[in-house]
């Protein structure tokens, strides 16, 4: 525990010591921020021309019409985002060499990994913060149902821990940060669309694909509810890829 | 303390280092030494459970490196060639980093980091970033690092490698006074450095061991193919042939000229046994004159060369 906290401690050090955390956030907030502008700007517009229109009132749900929207964009801006954050975990360690002294402290392999988990994870956490003012925002001009935020939010948390888990694995592989952001985020991406297969192939298959898609399950989080399954497969994702990472980092002591 | 048997590690289908056998005692100061590529590093690699062997076994304090990975590094301060640190951090929060992960008590850690700071001389620093320090000052965090948690083995990689001169005399120091409670394994290039700070010797050539000796031993050893410098006054063909014929005599080198008559040469001799006399004697017996003669001690680097051109024959 000490060991993980020691990890935790110095990579959010890092993080914060260069500019990458702080352009990460800086872009995710101004970038989601516009969303949300646009989104409730257009849900002004709406409002007002409802009012001369009775028929629309009451098809017109501010839950609706804006934060399902908004935690769908916040989505994709992770998907853009969080290659930019795990790139560098162990790339880094590896260019300068200090990955030699890592593994050469007597720390488990497990405690490293999570360590960097867990930094890049409230790294994360602290980059979706500024949504929470543009929620608020929301709760003070409306009256938005609280459910559907609250699932939001852990419908995006989970995404983003995923995220990580597999932008983890790829920093092992490479030293160079770039190809591990830029391989990230193809892999990310082709877990985003792998169910576009599911209109091609046999209808099992098709089954296959639309669970392995990372997005499909994130939907209904978008919409208020929490599916245990779609929790489970968060959970089984990240599981498998910090598995990988421990697997990667093994047999890169074997390699030498 | 540590025992090395019959250590491979292949790259590939390369062989780094083949079948390198030796032990270090309790206290002592080994020296590794070789040339570049040798296998220097990649046997520390394997010393510090960074890697493991292709075959053979190491252990450190009983423990095998690859077995018992976690209880040898648990006893064993390591500084990588290069001495990789983060450079982003400041040197006191680095050090506390390591002192965390060496498991060091909270309530111990200032003092031990003091400590280690202290022995390497690098208190005046310790709100410095490691980044923006000297190479040497860098070099010696890199040892504070490895000290910290005052390890009973020390493996440093090249640790006065890009130094100047006066850091380097105080790294020799600051190693010699480590040594005596710790068993220390240094690698460099430089051969006075092993006869400076190292009890024993472990000399290696394109991965295999060529030699594992005191140096005072390695010295004597060689001596027996002492060469001896003579200054002789007379005419130097007559003289190259005369003493070619003495016996033990295996070369002979003109070398500068002193005076129109008189040259200085450079014979070697194969047998063990000192043939200044009988040389002395083919001199005066034709006449010459014999102004200086003595043996010239083989320096670690002659033996280093002579050790590592023979292998190749
Ligand atoms: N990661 C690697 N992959 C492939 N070959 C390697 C690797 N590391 C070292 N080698 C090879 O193994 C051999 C021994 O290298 P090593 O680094 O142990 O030498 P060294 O004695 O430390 O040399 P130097 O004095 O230059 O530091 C060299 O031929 C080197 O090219
Ligand atoms: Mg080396």
């Amino acid at each position: 525990m000490v060991n993980f906290y020691a990890i935790l401690k110095k990579e959010l050090g890092s993080y914060f010591k260069s500019p990458i955390a702080y352009m990460v956030i800086a872009v995710f907030s101004v970038i989601s921020g516009y969303f949300f502008y646009s989104l409730f700007a257009l849900f002004g517009v709406m409002s007002v021309q409802s009012m001369n229109n009775p028929n629309m009132q009451s098809a017109l749900n501010i839950t609706e019409e804006v934060v399902g929207p908004a935690f769908s964009t916040m989505s994709i801006l992770v998907l853009f985002m969080t290659p930019f954050l795990t790139m560098r975990l162990f790339s880094e360690e590896k260019k300068s060499g200090t990955i030699e002294m890592l593994m050469t402290f007597p720390i488990k392999d497990i405690e490293i990994i999570m360590g960097k988990f867990g930094a890049c994870f409230l790294t994360f956490l602290v980059m979706l913060t500024p949504t929470l003012f543009y929620q608020a925002i929301l709760f003070i001009l409306g009256k938005p149902e609280l459910g559907p935020v609250i699932s939001g939010y852990i419908g995006i948390i989970l995404l983003g821990a995923s995220f990580i888990s597999l932008g983890i694995l790829i920093s092992t592989m490479t030293e160079n940060q770039i190809i591990a952001a830029v391989v990230t985020f193809g892999a990310l991406l082709l877990f985003w669309i792998i169910q576009w297969g599911a209109s091609f192939t046999g209808p099992v298959f098709a089954k296959v694909l639309i669970q392995l898609s990372i997005i499909e399950h994130y939907q209904e989080f978008a919409r208020g509810v929490i599916d245990t399954n779609d929790v489970i497969f968060y959970g089984l994702f990240a599981f498998f890829f910090l598995f990988l990472t421990m697997r990667s980092l093994e047999s890169k002591k074997w390699r030498g | 303390m540590i025992e090395v048997e019959n250590l491979t590690k292949y790259y590939g289908n390369i062989p780094a280092i083949e079948d390198i056998t030796f032990t270090a005692e309790k206290g002592e100061i080994l020296g590794f030494l070789g040339p570049n590529g040798a296998g220097k590093t990649t046997t520390m690699r394997i010393l510090s459970c960074f890697m493991p062997a292709t075959r053979g076994t190491a252990r450190v304090a009983g423990y095998d490196v690859f077995k018992n990975s976690m209880e040898v590094r648990k006893r064993i301060g390591y500084q990588p060639e290069n001495v990789p640190i983060y450079r982003d951090m400041s040197v006191s929060a680095y050090l506390n980093f390591v002192a965390q992960v060496r498991g060091i008590d909270r309530r111990e850690r200032k003092t031990k980091i003091g400590k280690a700071m202290d022995e390497c001389g690098i208190t005046g620093v310790s709100g410095k970033l490691i980044g923006k320090l000297s190479k040497g000052y860098r070099q010696r965090v890199g040892i504070a690092q490895a000290l910290v948690h005052d390890p009973e083995v020390l493996i440093l990689d090249e640790p006065t490698i890009g130094l100047d001169p006066r850091q380097i005399h105080g790294m020799r120091d600051l190693i010699k006074n480590l040594g005596g409670q710790r068993t220390i394994i240094l690698s460099t290039h430089i051969l006075p450095e092993v006869s400076m700070t190292c009890q024993r010797v472990v000399i290696i050539n394109e991965g295999r061991l060529i030699a594992v000796d005191t140096p005072d031993n390695l010295m004597a050893r060689l001596q027996k193919g002492t060469k001896i410098l003579a200054e002789i006054e007379g005419p130097p063909d007559d003289i190259m042939k005369e003493l070619k014929g003495v016996s033990g005599v295996t070369n002979i080198e003109k070398k500068d000229a002193k005076s129109d008559n008189t040259f200085t040469y450079l014979i070697d001799s194969t047998i063990d046994r000192d043939i200044r006399k009988e040389l002395f004697a083919a001199v005066s017996k034709n006449g010459w004159l014999l102004t200086e003669i003595r043996q010239i001690d083989m320096s670690l680097e002659d033996i280093f060369l002579k050790l590592v051109t023979e292998e190749k024959d």
